[in-house]
């Protein structure tokens, strides 16, 4: 597949605009990535949560490929059932090759209601690419903490109030809790490293098996910052190295090259608060008798950071 | 002319092991759970033997099991899953998304209580709490009618007029672990009448297309309607599954023709005197208790029936009226309770067509049977009894009484 931008921008678009994502949405930047990387067309299929309430709303549809939808925590489950009949049509001799299958589901519908499903998916080890777009909280029902918000964000449920600041627990590592499922293929990948991420996709769609691709989403609304600052966020969280970008093929872990800046310079790696000032989530955080929380989530983003950097065996 | 058929030992879940695997469904996703588990054990031998091709999806709970399911059958295939009690409350959430895909699965339910007390004896509380999914529901009454109701299952199912999901219940233990002798159709007599899976055709933008995910006619399956488009989703299932009774009428008498078995009209099916007073209405294994001790009446002279309600979804309402109008006094017995209802759920349906009627036989109710406590002569013997006093009394003291409970 061609990297190039004008080729990329002559590809059809897949996802048709008019649908009411936010202004600022990082969800349909990311699967407008997705989705150019691919030459013939897939079968999606997305857990319930903004992305899909915002796209299909009957009698409208923004999707120009085959698509599904039953509930919150299952996605997984019906992509193995997509999975499973593509197998029966190429084995019958009624299809000549399998389309891709490719899952959405947000933070929720992956690291907390969906998280059985996709155990059972992956270890079973059906040929699909599962792409969570993780905006860190449950945004469809109003920016309610989930296990991928960060600590110490103000959400809904877990609000900055005078006793607790925010989310008190730490973000799941879900990307490496997929690799423990010894899949072939997972990955990191950001919508402001666009060519980073494509050809994470075009690798995750090649591999036999399950493949998990970690996308970083900000939400203007449960962030709680301009909508045009979407992609400055989205690079910052690399800059930061609060998200690194890696991927993980048969259990070798490597640093993807975005990230591999800040191994080779440390000194270039941007301090956190940098990446959390622009957050209103964050904004308790930076009231001089809290400075001590920012102090927590720096030495926490170090020691993830480490821990990717002994893996892809970068530190000792 | 029916068929030469082979005779085999077998349970029900094996019966309906036997009836999935010549139906030859292209995928079979499922959770163990008792007592249906010998369901996909005999099915996963079938696989390991190389006797099908079916893709075998051995999920991790009942709720991706439905959920395969559904992606399966969104993409064309012919699917089914089997499970009882707990395993069917856990897929709940997708038993109603089946119904409202119009997705043709069967699922085959030995039944069992619901927790708790934990139990893993039949009554059919599991079933019950999906009466209003838009499912069909189909209950059988031993192996041999598990084994016909499956292949039925399918054609109902994916008629054009249809295309809602199809439960085949039959008692936990009582049916799905008791041998037997079931007679089973050639293979490819069983292809024949059930045929490939039919995919009715939509009309999207002035285009005909096949309701599946096709990369080649992309659909968008599962959107999100609110207060301007569901109500009239809603209203198409309730006429898909009306349409559903003369289907399963027509299926019932064409099966009979290859296999020479009916069961009743497909929907009912009465025993006994024509010209009884009183009568029992029972679902599932208990109809065979109770055809022993109508027979035993019959040597004595008394004139009882009972009618077993095969189809409990769509509810026949029609032909139950017409079932009922010479009767005096008739009892229903219900394996499940209605907590906080006036009585079981088959009773309050019952009773309330009954409403209609300018002249209609008085109904009591009985709940039996929960947690499997068991169903003997004598237990159904104490209804027709105490419907022989109501009628010489004229006197009815509880309208809903526990049987068989200490």
């Amino acid at each position: 597949m061609s990297m190039k931008l004008k080729d990329l921008a002559k590809k059809e678009e897949l996802l048709a605009p008019g649908h009411r994502l936010c202004a600022g949405c990082a969800a349909s930047i990311i699967v407008r990535q997705v989705l150019k990387v691919l030459d013939d067309k897939p079968i999606i299929t997305i857990s319930t949560g903004c992305l899909e309430v915002a796209t299909t709303i009957y009698p409208y549809t923004s999707w120009k490929v085959p698509w599904l939808h039953t509930a919150f925590e299952n996605v997984a489950a019906n992509a193995s059932g997509i999975e499973s009949m593509m197998k029966v049509y190429e084995r019958k001799g009624i299809l000549k090759k399998r389309p891709h299958v490719i899952a959405f589901s947000g933070d929720g519908g992956t690291y907390d209601i969906g998280l059985q499903a996709l155990s059972g998916a992956f270890e079973r080890g059906h040929d699909y690419l599962h792409v969570l777009y993780d905006n860190e909280a449950y945004m469809n029902t109003g920016i309610q903490r989930s296990g991928g918000t960060p600590h110490a964000a103000s959400t809904t449920t877990s609000p900055a109030g005078s006793v607790i600041p925010g989310k008190i627990q730490w973000k799941k590592p879900i990307a490496r809790i997929m690799v423990e499922h010894n899949a072939p293929y997972v990955a990191t990948a950001s919508p402001s490293h666009w060519r980073d991420l494509m050809l994470k996709v075009e690798k995750g769609l090649k591999v036999e098996g399950p493949a998990f691709l970690h996308i970083l989403s900000p939400c203007p609304r449960g962030w709680r910052y301009p909508t045009d600052r979407t992609i400055e966020l989205a690079k910052l969280a690399i800059e930061t190295c609060i998200f690194p970008l890696w991927e993980c093929e048969k259990g070798e872990y490597r640093v993807s090259a975005p990230s591999m800046r800040y191994v080779k310079r440390p000194e270039r790696k941007k301090p956190i608060e940098e990446y959390l000032k622009l957050q209103g989530r964050f904004r308790h955080l930076f009231n001089p008798k809290r400075m001590d929380i920012i102090q927590d989530i720096q030495e926490h983003t170090d020691r993830e950071w480490k821990i990717i950097l002994k893996r892809a065996e970068l530190a000792s | 002319m029916s068929v030469k058929q082979k005779i085999i030992g077998i349970n029900g879940d094996e019966a309906a092991a036997y009836a999935l695997k010549q139906c030859k469904v292209d995928l079979l996703s499922a959770y163990p759970i008792t007592p249906q588990t010998i369901i996909v054990e005999k099915f996963s031998e079938y696989v390991a033997n190389g006797e099908v091709e079916t893709e075998f999806v051995t999920v991790e709970s009942e709720h991706s099991a439905m959920s395969v399911c559904i992606g399966g059958a969104a993409a064309g295939g012919r699917v089914c899953t089997a499970t009882a009690s707990a395993g069917l409350a856990l897929m709940h959430e997708m038993v109603f998304v089946a119904a409202s895909h119009r997705l043709p699965i069967v699922m085959t339910v030995a039944n069992r209580a619901l927790s708790g007390p934990i139990n893993i004896h039949p009554d059919h509380s599991d079933s019950m709490a999906e009466r209003d999914s838009s499912w069909i529901q189909l209950y059988a009454e031993n192996p041999q009618e598990v084994y016909d109701t499956v292949i039925q299952a399918f054609k109902i199912a994916e008629d054009p007029t249809v295309q809602l999901p199809c439960m085949v219940m039959f008692d936990g233990f009582i049916v799905s672990h008791t041998l037997q002798n079931v007679s089973v159709l050639p293979d490819n007599i069983v292809d024949k009448f059930v045929g490939r899976r039919r995919i009715p055709k939509i009309n999207v933008m002035g285009r005909e297309i096949e309701y599946k995910l096709d990369v080649k006619n992309p659909l968008t399956m599962g959107p999100l309607a609110l207060f301007d488009y569901y109500f009239e989703h809603k209203r198409q299932q309730e006429e898909a599954i009306r349409n559903a009774k003369q289907v399963i009428c027509e299926i019932n008498d064409e099966f009979a023709k290859i296999s020479g078995r009916k069961y009743g009209d497909g929907l009912l099916q009465p025993y006994g005197h024509e010209d009884a007073e009183l009568a029992i209405i029972c679902l599932g294994s208990t109809a065979g208790t109770a055809r022993t001790v109508v027979d035993e009446y019959r040597t004595k002279g008394i004139k009882v029936k009972v009618i077993r309600l095969k189809a409990f979804r769509p509810f026949p309402a029609s032909e139950l009226k017409n079932a009922l109008k010479n009767l005096k006094l008739v009892a229903v017995l219900d394996r499940s309770g209605g907590y906080g209802a006036i009585g079981g759920p088959v009773f309050n349906e019952i009773r309330s067509i009954l409403y209609d009627c300018k002249e209609r036989p008085r109904i009591v109710n009985y709940i039996y049977g929960l947690g499997g406590r068991d169903v003997t002569p004598k237990l159904i013997k104490k209804v027709y009894e105490d419907l022989e006093d109501i009628l010489k009394t004229g006197k009815v003291e509880e309208n809903v009484k526990f049987l068989g409970v200490r």
